[in-house]
């Protein structure tokens, strides 16, 4: 995978996106091992110190934790994941139903679309 | 006490003849960082990185380098790619190779081979048969795989293709060890800021601006580059 990045935009905070969507998504599953800060900069072409930041600010929110010596493990406590995922897919919900409030459609009619889409 | 710095500059005035080039610099660069040094073409960036490496003497001020003044000792730990080629042309890649280890204690042969490999570059090569940007690879390849505190990149991304700057870019990233810092100098922002953690700002001899780029970005949401731009009106 490309990762492609916003120079507008803090590069640790897409990185942290991009590392919520692997928590939502299961590649890293609730109680595993994460790579090493090294592993992931290279992965993602980043700065390790950037990379750092973003891993330090997913363990501020409890989505992964370290464990003395042994590395960073992704959190126990499958709900967060969860709850993430809730959260995230909100957002996306929303931001499809304010772009068809803007040509004119409203929740039903904006509904009835997707139920149309063969994906 | 204050840590101690990697790279610490005081006062610091350059002037040829009567002409003053660098104005009062005054800036520190902790272990660990990359950095980049970003100004207009005559700011003064290769001036002060020539500063750096002790080729060139101050008018006044200090530069120390862990708490020394640069001298002999610095230029050990200290790995420095120039604005310009000093290689003799006429020589082999491998040829390059034994002469940088034979010069330099902390040079790893096998780090350097194996990075002209992931490079793409043939160590039998002439360097006069090389093109500009695969020129630029092999340097970059000689001063990456020297063990070093400190690595200077002097435009870097000079005369290379788009496709290759992302090469050497991806090659300075992963092969700085633990501990050390970069300084990249270039006037080419766009393509580097992704990988750096701190910007200085150099225009007319003076040090503008020094700050942690992602804060700089998040404080006037737009790219360093946009901010370099507006703020130079170039």
């Amino acid at each position: 995978m490309e990762f492609t990045f916003d120079n507008n935009i803090p590069i640790y905070i897409q990185l942290l996106e991009y590392m919520k969507i692997y928590l939502i998504s299961g590649v890293f599953k609730s109680g595993d091992k994460l790579p090493s800060v090294r592993e992931f900069a290279t992965t993602f072409k980043v700065n390790p110190n950037t990379m750092q930041k973003a891993l330090a600010e997913l363990e501020s929110m409890k989505l992964i934790y370290t464990e003395r010596t042994n590395g960073k493990y992704v959190t126990k406590d499958s709900k967060l994941i969860e709850k993430l995922k809730d959260e995230y897919a909100i957002t996306l919900a929303k931001s499809y139903f304010q772009g068809m409030r803007r040509i004119g459609l409203g929740k039903a009619d904006s509904i009835k679309y997707l139920e149309g889409i063969d994906e | 006490m204050n840590e101690m710095k990697l790279l610490e500059i005081k006062d610091l005035n350059k002037s040829f003849d009567d002409k003053q080039i660098l104005k009062d610099i005054n800036l520190s660069i902790s272990e660990g960082k990359i950095v980049g040094l970003l100004g207009k073409n005559g700011a003064g960036k290769t001036t002060l990185i020539k500063l750096i490496n002790d080729l060139l003497t101050p008018t006044s001020g200090t530069v120390m380098i862990k708490g020394e003044k640069v001298g002999v000792e610095s230029k050990k730990v200290i790995s420095y790619l120039p604005e310009r080629t000093y290689l003799n042309k006429q020589m082999k890649v491998s040829e390059v190779i034994d002469y940088f280890a034979d010069f330099y204690d902390n040079f790893d042969i096998e780090k350097a081979k194996k990075l002209l490999i992931d490079l793409d570059l043939d160590i039998n090569q002439k360097l006069s048969k090389m093109s500009k940007g695969m020129q630029e690879k092999v340097q970059l390849v000689l001063v990456m795989s020297r063990i070093a505190d400190l690595y200077i990149l002097d435009e870097p991304l000079g005369g290379v293709d788009p496709a290759t700057r992302d090469y050497i870019l991806d090659t300075i990233l992963t092969n700085f060890n633990d501990g050390a810092s970069v300084i990249i100098s270039t006037h080419l922002i766009s393509d580097i800021e992704r990988i750096l953690d701190e910007v200085i700002f150099i225009d007319k001899g003076k040090i503008i601006l020094q700050s942690d780029a992602d804060k700089l970005r998040n404080k006037e949401k737009l790219s360093i580059d946009e901010i370099f731009r507006r703020m130079f009106k170039c």
